[in-house]
């Protein structure tokens, strides 16, 4: 690791326990280690969920995968991004105007029973804990490829840092360590981007014009089809990263952060503008490194490509610049996971220790206690997993989580806000028939199983064989809830015309003073 | 949490023509994009898995692929913009159903 590199590392590191250390003076009540006391500002929330959002998944994954598949890589930005409006219409409002830590909150302001609570839980807790173990496995390799490091001490310096953000600074110093991300990655990948142009004298036709050449696959680079040659499972993946971002509890969660339904609406608009321009420049990226790295040396040093952003950086801008870049993936990973483990603490110790266990009846002080244990508890678990995961095959986990999320998740909020008819049943069983049938339908994937030795978790033929089975675990979750709500006589009217009250007029938040 | 204890009667305010006026308009405004976006967005995957057309050079050696995912960019930002300066209009709407009600109320 070269000077500039420890320096850079060191100075992430002490900028954000800095951010820690200020938080945790304002971190005393429940709402202050969920939510930041609420009181972020659009442009602050919306940074944030730009920086909570754009994984190492989509930094180095995507900028990876358009460089050794052209096209199709770039199919993740577009359902990343379109993503934002399923969001912005259909969920953030209503969510803020419902809810307070959690999504369970949400739900239960409709349906109050343990177990509508408990599934909504359930379902945020295995969410997170995917989502955080690709996360981690993939951060592990990362920063040993980057700094030399082992695999456990990566891992675990990943993973103590986590720890001391969301167990001392809570809502606020995860916010703010997202918020720094946000913009040192934005910065970063707008340096390479215009290093990029430059090369190709920031003439776009001549960008594709040279790409068509200079990579093994000619002009089908350009084109669709290089790596996902499968129509439904094409779609299938398509179909999870666009309805998936609105049932992910992390992002889920950032619009409790926000005091109104307005200030969400304009956080969602920022969001939208930082994560689209991200994804306008993978683009950029991805072509610049198979044409100025080339695919050789990009799988040789990482077979899934993760490594093809630090190293067009190192081609471009020099130890420097990667260096730079190499912190900046540090800072992302950090800003992802901490955000990871304060959703499922939340919904570990607020839905299920404070609301289902306690009833409810549990004081501020015992909720603050409860949150920072429960963080450790979803810290520690995952650490774990981790580090026993190294070997396996993991990447294929964040779309795993995309996929419960849309399936398990989005159908129980659509049907809460929109649908008279629905009831606690029905909650039940969309929340259960879309997790169960995402898990089992990946159980039996080719992710888990391949005849080929070590290409998967375990050798031998695949039950399905798509990939992410969104085209049918999504539908199974909303026709789970319809069932489920009509094998039920429970109608309760009242109670809806009151969610719909707040919802549509957010009458219930407004004398909330903040 | 300081929360004033003031009972709000939201049956009263569900029966007002005026929010029912309001929850129709907006829930069909939403559903409406909803779908297009999503048909606009779901297309694309269709036509490159099961056609050619994107496939075709448009723009020297750009495919038409790329100009469909622009689009979908621009229609992502649009749209955006475009929720915002609707949702303005039912901000209104939303707060003259609370002031009739609360007028109503006192009365």
């Amino acid at each position: 690791m070269s000077p500039i590199a420890i320096t850079m590392f060191l100075g992430i590191v002490g900028i954000t326990l800095y951010i820690t250390w200020w938080a945790s003076k304002r971190t005393s009540t429940a709402t202050d280690f969920y939510t930041a006391g609420g009181g972020l500002k659009g442009w602050q929330n919306g940074l944030a969920i730009g920086g909570d959002y754009l994984s190492a998944a989509s930094f180095l994954g995507i900028a990876g995968a358009v460089a050794l598949t052209g096209f199709d890589g770039f199919y993740f930005s577009l359902g990343y991004l379109t993503a934002y409006l399923v969001v912005l219409y259909i969920v953030a409002e209503p969510l803020r105007n419902l809810g307070k830590f959690t999504l369970a909150d949400m739900i239960t302001a409709r349906f109050n029973v343990s177990k509508v609570r408990g599934a909504a839980a359930l379902s945020s807790i295995v969410i997170v804990l995917f989502y955080m173990i690709a996360q981690l496995v993939g951060a592990g390799a990362l920063i040993q490829l980057l700094f030399g490091l082992e695999y456990w001490v990566s891992v675990l310096i990943v993973g103590v840092m986590m720890t001391i953000y969301v167990l001392f600074g809570g809502m606020t110093a995860t916010s703010w360590v997202q918020i720094i991300k946000a913009v040192l990655l934005m910065f970063g990948t707008i340096i390479i981007s215009i290093l990029v142009l430059a090369k190709f004298n920031f003439n776009i036709l001549f960008m594709f014009e040279t790409m068509t050449t200079v990579t093994e696959h000619g002009q089908a680079y350009l084109n669709p089809g290089l790596k996902y040659s499968n129509g439904i499972d094409t779609i299938s993946m398509l179909l999870a990263l666009v309805l998936g971002t609105a049932g992910l509890p992390h992002i889920l969660m950032r619009f409790f952060t926000v005091k109104d339904a307005k200030t969400a609406r304009s956080s969602v608009i920022w969001a939208t503008w930082i994560v689209g321009l991200f994804y306008v420049l993978t683009i950029f990226l991805g072509f610049g490194a198979a044409a100025f790295v080339g695919s050789a040396e990009i799988v040789a040093a990482n077979p899934a490509g993760n490594m093809a952003a630090p190293l067009l950086a190192e081609a471009l801008g020099g130890d420097l610049l990667f260096s730079f870049v190499s912190a900046v993936a540090f800072a992302t990973i950090l800003a992802v996971v901490a955000g990871l483990v304060l959703s499922g603490a939340s919904a570990l110790s607020h839905d299920i220790y404070g609301q289902i266990i306690k009833k409810g009846k549990i004081s501020e002080k015992e909720q603050v206690v409860a949150a920072r244990v429960g963080s450790l508890i979803i810290s520690v678990v995952s650490i774990l997993l981790a580090l026993g995961a190294q070997t396996l095959n993991v990447a294929f986990l964040v779309s795993l989580a995309f996929c419960i999320a849309a399936s398990a998740n989005l159908p129980v909020i659509i049907y809460t806000i929109y649908w008279k008819r629905f009831n606690a049943n029905g909650a039940v069983t969309a929340t259960l028939t879309g997790l169960i049938s995402a898990l089992v339908l990946v159980a039996l994937s080719p992710n888990v199983w391949n005849p080929v030795a070590g290409k998967a978790i375990f050798v031998g033929d695949p039950l399905v064989f798509l990939t992410n089975p969104a085209i049918i675990s999504v539908p199974l979750g909303f026709l789970g809830g319809v069932i489920g709500t009509l094998l039920s006589k429970e109608v309760d009217e009242a109670k809806y015309r009151e969610v719909e009250v707040k919802a549509q007029t957010g009458i219930s938040v407004q004398d909330v003073s903040h | 949490m300081a929360k004033e204890q003031k009972v709000i009667d939201y049956d009263k305010i569900a029966e007002l023509e005026s929010f029912k006026k309001l929850t129709k308009k907006k829930n069909k405004f939403l559903w409406t994009v909803a779908v297009i976006f999503f048909t606009v967005y779901m297309l694309l995957p269709v036509l490159t898995s099961y056609t050619n057309l994107l496939h075709q050079k448009a723009i020297g050696e750009i495919t038409w692929v790329w100009l469909y995912s622009a689009g979908l960019f621009i229609m992502v930002w649009g749209l955006a913009h475009f929720y915002v300066s609707k949702a303005t209009g039912f901000d209104k709407d939303a707060a003259d159903v609370i002031s009739e009600y609360e007028g109503g109320a006192r009365k």
